[in-house]
C-alpha cells in the first residue's frame, strides 16, 4: 500500500462543449493537508465534486487506498470515508444545531430519537471547536461565521478518512481560523487527510503540506508548500503576476476636506456603543474587527436597515434618520451586503433582473420598462467592472463568486451612490477579481465619493483604507492613519486586544 | 436514472415546465376532438368552454403574481361568493350598474388589503391567514342572505358581465382576454412585476435592495382580491342570480392553473399565458369528461389523474432541462 489514500488520474469533465477539467491527476497523502489553489473558475469546485459524487467523470479513475472505487453519489462517497464542508452552507436553516449535525445519522433509543444523547454529543463537538453555541438555537437565528464551524463540526461528526475543505474560512475571522487550523492539526496527527481549497495564501502557507494549483481546468504546478513563495504561487494562478494590486497606490484626487458622512454617538444597545466617526469626500475608511464586534451593525444603521437607539447620523451635514432602506438609497446611500447570496442577489434571477433592482426608476419610460435601457446598463455594467458571463440572461446562481459580486456592486453603482458601505466585499473571491474590486474602489473614491469598507482581509484594508478604525465589542478601541500602519501585524494586534 | 448533478443542500423546487402546458393542452384537445368528434369539438362547445373558464382565468392571472411573490391566497373562493351576492343585492336595490360594479370590486380590495395587512403587518403565513379568512367570507356571504339566492333583473349587467357577446366572441372570452393582456403586462414591462418577483425570487435582498416589499406584498393581495370579485360578478352576470356556493373550491382550480402554466410555487417567476392556458387546460378536461358521458364521481377522479399526469410531464420536462 502506498502512502496515498487518494489517486485521482486523468479526470476530464466538460460541461455542453466547454472543457472544464482536462486530464487533471490528483493525490493526496495521508494524514497530510494539501491545498488546491486556482482562480475563480479554474475547476476547483467542480473536481471536488466529481471526488464527492455530486458530479460524474467524463473519463478517469479515482482511487481510494490505491483501489479504483466508483463514485456515483454523495452516499458512496460518505462510505468511502470522504467527507466535504459545503461552500454553499448545507444547513437546513429551520432545525437547530443538534439536529443538523445528525441529520440522516440520528442517534436513536428503540426507534424513538435520543435528543439527550445527540445534544450532549453535538456540545461536545462544538466545545471541542472551542466556541460556545446554544446547540438546541436554530440555525435561521446564528450569524454566518458560526454556521459555517457547525458545518465543521457535522463533518467532523461523521468521522472521515478524506475530508474536503472548500474555502472553509471565508466567513470566519481570524480567531475561528486559529481554531479551524489547530483542528486541522489534530486531524492530521490522527491520520485524516485534507484537501483544502482557499483563496487566502497566507493560511495556505500556514496549513498546507503541499499544493496543486489548477489553472484553466489542468494542474499546472504540483509540490511540497516548501518549494513556493508567495510570488511564485500567484504566479503559476494568475499566468501573470499582478500581487501589486495589493499594494497601496496613490490617491489621483486626494481627499478633501468636506466631510460626506457624520456618525456621532452612534449607539445600537447591545450591539453598538458610542461610535464616533467621520467620512469626507474621496476618503475611504476601514473598520476591522472580529465577528460581532459591531462593524455590520454601524454600516446597516447609517442604510436605514437598523433602527439605533441613540446618536446621530448626517448626511453631508443635514441630519438624517432614515426610516426605511428606501430613504437612504434616495440620499445616495448604497450598502454591499456581508452575504451576497442571501443579501445581494436573486439567485434565481438573470443577471439583467438584478442589475436593474436598486433603480428601476432609470429603466422606465412612461411608466413601462424599456428592454432597450435593460440592455444598456446590464452590459455598461458587464464592461465596465469585467463581469464575466455568457450574457445579460445568464442567471446568477450560474456565475462564479466573484463575477455574482461584481453584479452586487454594478446594482449599487446604478444608484450613481455619493456613499459606498460595503461589508466584506472581497468574501471568497479569486486573487484577480479581488484586485478588480478594490480598483473599483479607487475609481470610485476618485470622484470624490466615500467609502466605508469592512474586510476581514487586513492586506486589502491596508491596500484601500485612508484611515483604519478598529472595533472590538461594539466600541472603538483604536484608529489608525494610513501611514501609521507599517505591517498587517500591528493591526492584527490591534483586533485581537 | 436519477439526476446526478444534484447539489446536497440544495432547495428542491418544484417549477413546472413553462411551455409544457402548451403541448399538453394541444394533446388533450386532440384526445377530445377524436374521442367525441363534433359534439365536443364544434365552435359553439369551444366558446362554452370559454365562458365556463373565464372565471378561473381571471384568477389565475392574479394569483400568478401572489405565488410569484411567495405567497398563496385561499380565499379568493370565497370572495367571489360574497361579492357576487353584494353586487346583485346593490343592483336589486338601486339598478345602478356602476355602483353595484364598484362596491362588489371595492369589497374585493378590502378583503385583499386585510389578508395583506394580516400577511406583512402581524407576520401570518399568507397559507394561514387567507385559510381563516375564507371560513369568515363565506360565513358572512351565508349570514348576510340567509343563505338564499338574489336574482338579477338587470340584463344589461348580464350581457356586459357575462352572457353578451362582442362582435361575435363571448363577452367572458373578451374579459379573460384584457386581464391576461393587463396582467401580462404588467409582469413583464412594469417596475412592479419586476419588483414582485424579485420579492418571491429572495425576499431578504429585495430588503436590501430598497424595494418595499410590504407595500408590494398587500398590493399583490388586494389585485387578487379585486380579480376574485370581478369572478364573483361574472359568475352572477352568466347566472342571473349570485349564490353564496360560487366559487366554491375555486382557489384550487386556480392553484392548478397557475402551477400548470410554469409558475414555480417557491416564488421568483410567473407565466402568466401559461396560467390562462392551464385554466383553458382545466376547463377542456371538465367539459370533455361531461359530453363523453362520465357521472360526477367518475369525471372527479379522471380529472384529478390528468393533473397530476400533467404536472408529472412537466417537471420531466424540466428535469431533463436542469441536467448540465
Amino acid at each position: 500500500m502506498s502512502d496515498h489514500v487518494l489517486t485521482l488520474k486523468g479526470i476530464r469533465k466538460s460541461f455542453g462543449g466547454v472543457t472544464v477539467l482536462n486530464n487533471v491527476d490528483f493525490c493526496l497523502k495521508r494524514g497530510s493537508v494539501h491545498a488546491l489553489v486556482g482562480g475563480n473558475g479554474a475547476g476547483k469546485s467542480t473536481l471536488m465534486k466529481i471526488l464527492t459524487g455530486v458530479y460524474f467523470a467524463d473519463a478517469g479513475t479515482i482511487a481510494i487506498n490505491d483501489e479504483v472505487t466508483e463514485i456515483n453519489s454523495y452516499s458512496d462517497a460518505r462510505k468511502n470515508g470522504i467527507g466535504i464542508i459545503f461552500q454553499e452552507l448545507s444547513l437546513v436553516p429551520t432545525l437547530t444545531v443538534s439536529e443538523n449535525i445528525f441529520l440522516n445519522n440520528e442517534i436513536k433509543r428503540g426507534g424513538v430519537l435520543d435528543k439527550k444523547a445527540m445534544n450532549q454529543r453535538t456540545r461536545e463537538l462544538i466545545n471541542s471547536l472551542g466556541v460556545d453555541i446554544n446547540v438546541e438555537e436554530k440555525i435561521e437565528n446564528l450569524d454566518v461565521g458560526y454556521c459555517q464551524l457547525i458545518e465543521i463540526a457535522k463533518a467532523l461528526s461523521e468521522k472521515s478518512l478524506i475530508l474536503v475543505m472548500d474555502e472553509p474560512t471565508a466567513s470566519l475571522s481570524d480567531k475561528e481560523t486559529e481554531i479551524l487550523f489547530r483542528i486541522i492539526r489534530e486531524l492530521k496527527s490522527k491520520g485524516v487527510s485534507i484537501v483544502y481549497i482557499s483563496h487566502r495564501m497566507n493560511e495556505i502557507f500556514q496549513i498546507a503540506d503541499e499544493i496543486s494549483v489548477l489553472w484553466n481546468g489542468r494542474i499546472v504546478a504540483s509540490q511540497p508548500t516548501g518549494n513556493y513563495t508567495m510570488e511564485t504561487l500567484i504566479h503559476y494562478m494568475m499566468g501573470e503576476t499582478n500581487e501589486k494590486a495589493m499594494a497601496w497606490k496613490v490617491r489621483t484626487m486626494p481627499v478633501g476636506n468636506q466631510s460626506i458622512l457624520d456618525v456621532r454617538n452612534l449607539t445600537l444597545r447591545g450591539k453598538i456603543d458610542d461610535i464616533s466617526f467621520s467620512v469626507r469626500e474621496g476618503e475611504v475608511v476601514g473598520l476591522a474587527g472580529l465577528m460581532g464586534s459591531g462593524r455590520t451593525e454601524i454600516l446597516e444603521c447609517i442604510f436605514g436597515k437598523r433602527r439605533y437607539d441613540a446618536g446621530e447620523i448626517r448626511i453631508n451635514g443635514d441630519l438624517t434618520r432614515f426610516r426605511s432602506i428606501d430613504q437612504a438609497i434616495k440620499s445616495g446611500i448604497a450598502l454591499v451586503p456581508e452575504d451576497r447570496r442571501r443579501q445581494g442577489l436573486v439567485l434565481v434571477h438573470p443577471l439583467k433582473d438584478n442589475v436593474i433592482s436598486t433603480n428601476y426608476a432609470s429603466v422606465v419610460k412612461n411608466g413601462v420598462i424599456r428592454a432597450n435601457l435593460v440592455r444598456q446598463i446590464s452590459e455598461r455594467a458587464i464592461s465596465a467592472f469585467g463581469i464575466k458571463t455568457n450574457g445579460i440572461q445568464t442567471r446568477m446562481l450560474n456565475l462564479s463568486g466573484g463575477n455574482q459580486q461584481k453584479v452586487v456592486i454594478a446594482k449599487w453603482m446604478n444608484i450613481a451612490p455619493k456613499i459606498l458601505l460595503m461589508d466584506e466585499p472581497t468574501a471568497g473571491v479569486d486573487i484577480g477579481a479581488k484586485a478588480e474590486i478594490i480598483e473599483i474602489i479607487r475609481q470610485f473614491t476618485s470622484q470624490g465619493n466615500a467609502v466605508v469598507f469592512v474586510s476581514s482581509e487586513l492586506s486589502e484594508m491596508m491596500a484601500i483604507c485612508d484611515r483604519i478604525i478598529v472595533l472590538s465589542a461594539g466600541k472603538i478601541s483604536e484608529t489608525f492613519d494610513h501611514a501609521q500602519i507599517h505591517s498587517e501585524e500591528v493591526l492584527q494586534h490591534a483586533i485581537q486586544k | 436514472m436519477p439526476s446526478k448533478n444534484k447539489v446536497p443542500g440544495a432547495k428542491v423546487q418544484f417549477k413546472a415546465n413553462q411551455y409544457m402546458v402548451y403541448l399538453i393542452f394541444i394533446v388533450v384537445l386532440v384526445f377530445f376532438a377524436i374521442w367525441l368528434g363534433n359534439s365536443f369539438f364544434s365552435m359553439s362547445n369551444l366558446m362554452n368552454i370559454t365562458r365556463q373558464t373565464g372565471m378561473i382565468s381571471v384568477m389565475a392571472v392574479a394569483m400568478t403574481f401572489v405565488i410569484g411573490s411567495g405567497q398563496i391566497d385561499l380565499s379568493i373562493g370565497s370572495i367571489v361568493a360574497l361579492s357576487s351576492l353584494m353586487s346583485a343585492i346593490t343592483l336589486q336595490k338601486t339598478d345602478n350598474i356602476f355602483l353595484s360594479v364598484f362596491v362588489a370590486l371595492l369589497l374585493g380590495a378590502a378583503i385583499g388589503a386585510i389578508n395583506g395587512f394580516f400577511i406583512t403587518i402581524v407576520n401570518i403565513p399568507s397559507f394561514l391567514a387567507t385559510l381563516g379568512m375564507l371560513s369568515v367570507i363565506k360565513g358572512l356571504a351565508m349570514w348576510t342572505t340567509a343563505t338564499k339566492a338574489i336574482a338579477i333583473a338587470n340584463t344589461t349587467f348580464s350581457n356586459i358581465f357575462g352572457m353578451g357577446l362582442l362582435f361575435g366572441v363571448p363577452i367572458v372570452l373578451v374579459w379573460t382576454l384584457l386581464s391576461l393582456a393587463i396582467g401580462d403586462f404588467a409582469l413583464r414591462h412594469l417596475a412592479y412585476g419586476k419588483k414582485v418577483m424579485a420579492i418571491g425570487g429572495n425576499t431578504t435582498s429585495a430588503i436590501y435592495s430598497g424595494i418595499k416589499v410590504r407595500k408590494l406584498t398587500t398590493l399583490v393581495m388586494t389585485f387578487s382580491g379585486v380579480s376574485a370579485a370581478m369572478a364573483g360578478i361574472m359568475y352572477s352576470a352568466r347566472m342571473q342570480t349570485a349564490r353564496y356556493t360560487y366559487g366554491e373550491g375555486d382557489e384550487l382550480s386556480v392553484i392548478a392553473a397557475v402551477v400548470l402554466g410554469g409558475t414555480s410555487m417557491a416564488g421568483g417567476s410567473g407565466n402568466i399565458i401559461g396560467a390562462v392556458v392551464g385554466s383553458l387546460l382545466l376547463g377542456v378536461i371538465n367539459n370533455g369528461l361531461i359530453i363523453g358521458g362520465l357521472n360526477v364521481s367518475q369525471q372527479m377522479v379522471v380529472r384529478g389523474l390528468i393533473i397530476i399526469l400533467a404536472v408529472a410531464l412537466s417537471t420531466i420536462g424540466n428535469r431533463k432541462k436542469s441536467r448540465s
